[in-house]
């Protein structure tokens, strides 16, 4: 028999009768899609991470390395899109050293939905999981509670609606490489400018048979203009209370001081920050 | 539609229980008439201008209503352009009640001018909208209003208002989404907070800059650099950029673009 089962419609109508509130779905602000192509298939992600009303970072990243042949975009708590595709990553490595085989894009899913599934929706990651395999290429999205779904393109995250408008319009069957990129992005643009949980760059992964190409910030269309004034404060501005000097002989011995031989600064990890 | 019965924090409302009652118990029905609309606004007075500023962008949760909704308004002058109109009155909030505000306040305007033969002083004006305000004390008007104009004495006047009529004269005053992230700025840069001179003493002897009115070119460059960054931090804020700049000679209206993400 087939066709759907209605046999909870009544008891549910009843139970709203009473009182009792519809499910409510949630999801914090970002728009992740994923289209396949003719060889290979692309996800694409935007890169502002918001708490609230405030965005908290400006340029995130919300493309996943899974394999060198799998990657994700993740949507929801950052935390756990995070720390499942970094769980699932691990296993999968340890999956195909025991198996000595290529790890396949259903596994992932697989692994990553019974995982889901056993946290019941506690584990906020929302994904679009993409790779390449000896079977061909996959695309998947996996939400919190679990289900899974695989289609030609998919979206996801609170910019997903603009981000499916673009694709209905304008997906055609046996893309182009480049004309997946370029749906992609527009898609990405589209929760961009439309969506205010979404915002600054679009990130794009290509993933091919032979290899996979991340191409970070490949359309910025939001670069900020430069301040009109200056904002640097004249030296002595700000009050000193008190002040202490730590010699170099009391430091060492809480930690080892090296001299640096030509008194450059060494350049730690570059950071983005606003001049 | 579903704003109509939605709590401020939730995307969708209904007027029923969350917990499952029987029918006899007494249930609570609950109506929100209020919506966020996002955005902000500003505004700094100077020595012989008022500078008033809003974004354009007009929201609801995630959603951009239009990306082109002005929160500044001429009050008073002639006819529905306001010609000649010297007050100007912004609001950010809720902006059906920004709107009905602006209609009743620009009425009165115009109507003590039919009945006095004089315009109204911004002084006099400020105080009618403070009455206004408290007179929907216990049904209020959802909206933070500041008031800008050139007092009688020529020197730029700014009144800035809670939603239910406190009022007060102010230099400088941010209101909106951004307020938190634009106020501190401009306590620091047009009242000089945290300035101190160079070299003028030791420690808690360091004298504080005394704040002095700025000129009008350097308080335009501040006020887009507060909308430029709050734009950066504020997802609710953005697509165009309001000015009015008031002098002796009257209202002149600048917008400007604003990033639209």
């Amino acid at each position: 028999m087939g066709g759907f089962d209605f046999s909870n419609h009544s008891r549910n109508a009843a139970l709203h009768a009473q009182g009792f509130p519809l499910p409510t779905a949630t999801s914090t602000g970002t728009t992740i899609v994923g289209c396949l192509f003719d060889g290979g298939v692309v996800i694409a992600a935007d890169t502002r991470a918001t708490s609230g009303p405030i965005v908290a970072d400006k340029n995130c990243e919300k493309l996943h390395f899974i394999t060198p042949q799998i990657w994700c975009a993740g949507a929801g708590t950052a935390a756990d899109t995070e720390f499942t595709t970094s769980l699932i990553s691990s296993n999968l490595e340890l999956h195909s050293l025991s198996t000595g085989r290529q790890p396949r894009v259903v596994t992932c899913m697989t692994m990553l939905k019974q995982h889901l599934f056993r946290y019941q929706g506690h584990i906020g990651a929302y994904l679009v999981v993409a790779g390449c395999d000896p079977t061909g290429a996959h695309l998947f999205t996996v939400h919190a509670h679990g289900s899974t779904d695989k289609l030609p393109y998919v979206t996801m995250g609170s910019g997903s609606l603009a981000a499916m408008s673009v694709f209905e319009t304008a997906w055609k069957g046996n893309m182009t490489r480049q004309g997946a990129v370029d749906l992609c992005s527009e898609a990405i643009k589209a929760g961009i400018f439309n969506d205010l949980g979404s915002g600054s760059n679009v990130d794009v992964c290509i993933i091919t048979p032979e290899k996979a190409t991340l191409l970070r910030n490949h359309i910025t269309p939001n670069e900020r203009e430069k301040k009109m004034r200056d904002y640097r404060f004249k030296k002595g501005t700000t009050a000193v209370l008190n002040q202490k000097i730590i010699t170099r002989a009391d430091i060492s011995k809480y930690v080892t001081v090296h001299e640096l031989d030509d008194g450059t600064p060494v350049a730690a990890e570059k950071m983005d920050v606003d001049t | 539609m579903a704003g109509m019965f939605a709590g401020p924090q939730e995307m969708m409302g209904y007027s029923f229980n969350t917990a499952p009652t029987s029918a006899s118990e007494p249930r609570q029905h609950s109506f929100y008439p209020y919506t966020d609309n996002g955005g902000s606004t500003l505004g700094i007075s100077g020595a012989d201008f008022t500078i008033m500023a809003g974004d354009t962008r007009s929201t609801s949760g995630y959603s951009i209503n239009s990306r082109h909704v002005p929160k500044l308004f001429l009050i008073g002058g002639e006819g529905p352009k306001n010609k000649g109109a010297r007050i100007v009155l912004s609001v950010v909030g809720f902006a059906a009640d920004g709107d009905a505000l602006k209609e009743k306040l620009d009425k009165e305007v115009k109507m003590y001018k039919y009945q006095h033969g004089k315009p109204m002083t911004v002084s006099a004006c400020a105080q009618r909208l403070s009455h206004i305000l408290y007179n929907k004390r216990f049904f209020p008007y959802y909206v933070h209003a500041i008031l800008g104009g050139i007092d009688e004495e020529g020197k730029g006047a700014l009144y800035s208002y809670d939603p239910v009529g406190s009022y007060e004269r102010e230099q400088c005053r941010a209101a909106g989404a951004a307020s938190s992230l634009i106020m501190p700025f401009l306590d620091n840069q047009v009242n000089f907070k945290n300035h101190h001179i160079p070299g003028s003493g030791e420690g808690h002897d360091l004298k504080p800059v005394v704040a002095t009115p700025l000129p009008k070119e350097t308080v335009i460059e501040l006020v887009r650099d507060a909308f430029t960054s709050a734009v950066e931090r504020h997802i609710e804020v953005g697509d165009g950029l309001q000015m009015m700049i008031l002098t002796k000679d009257g209202v002149e209206e600048q917008l400007l673009p604003l990033k639209k993400d």
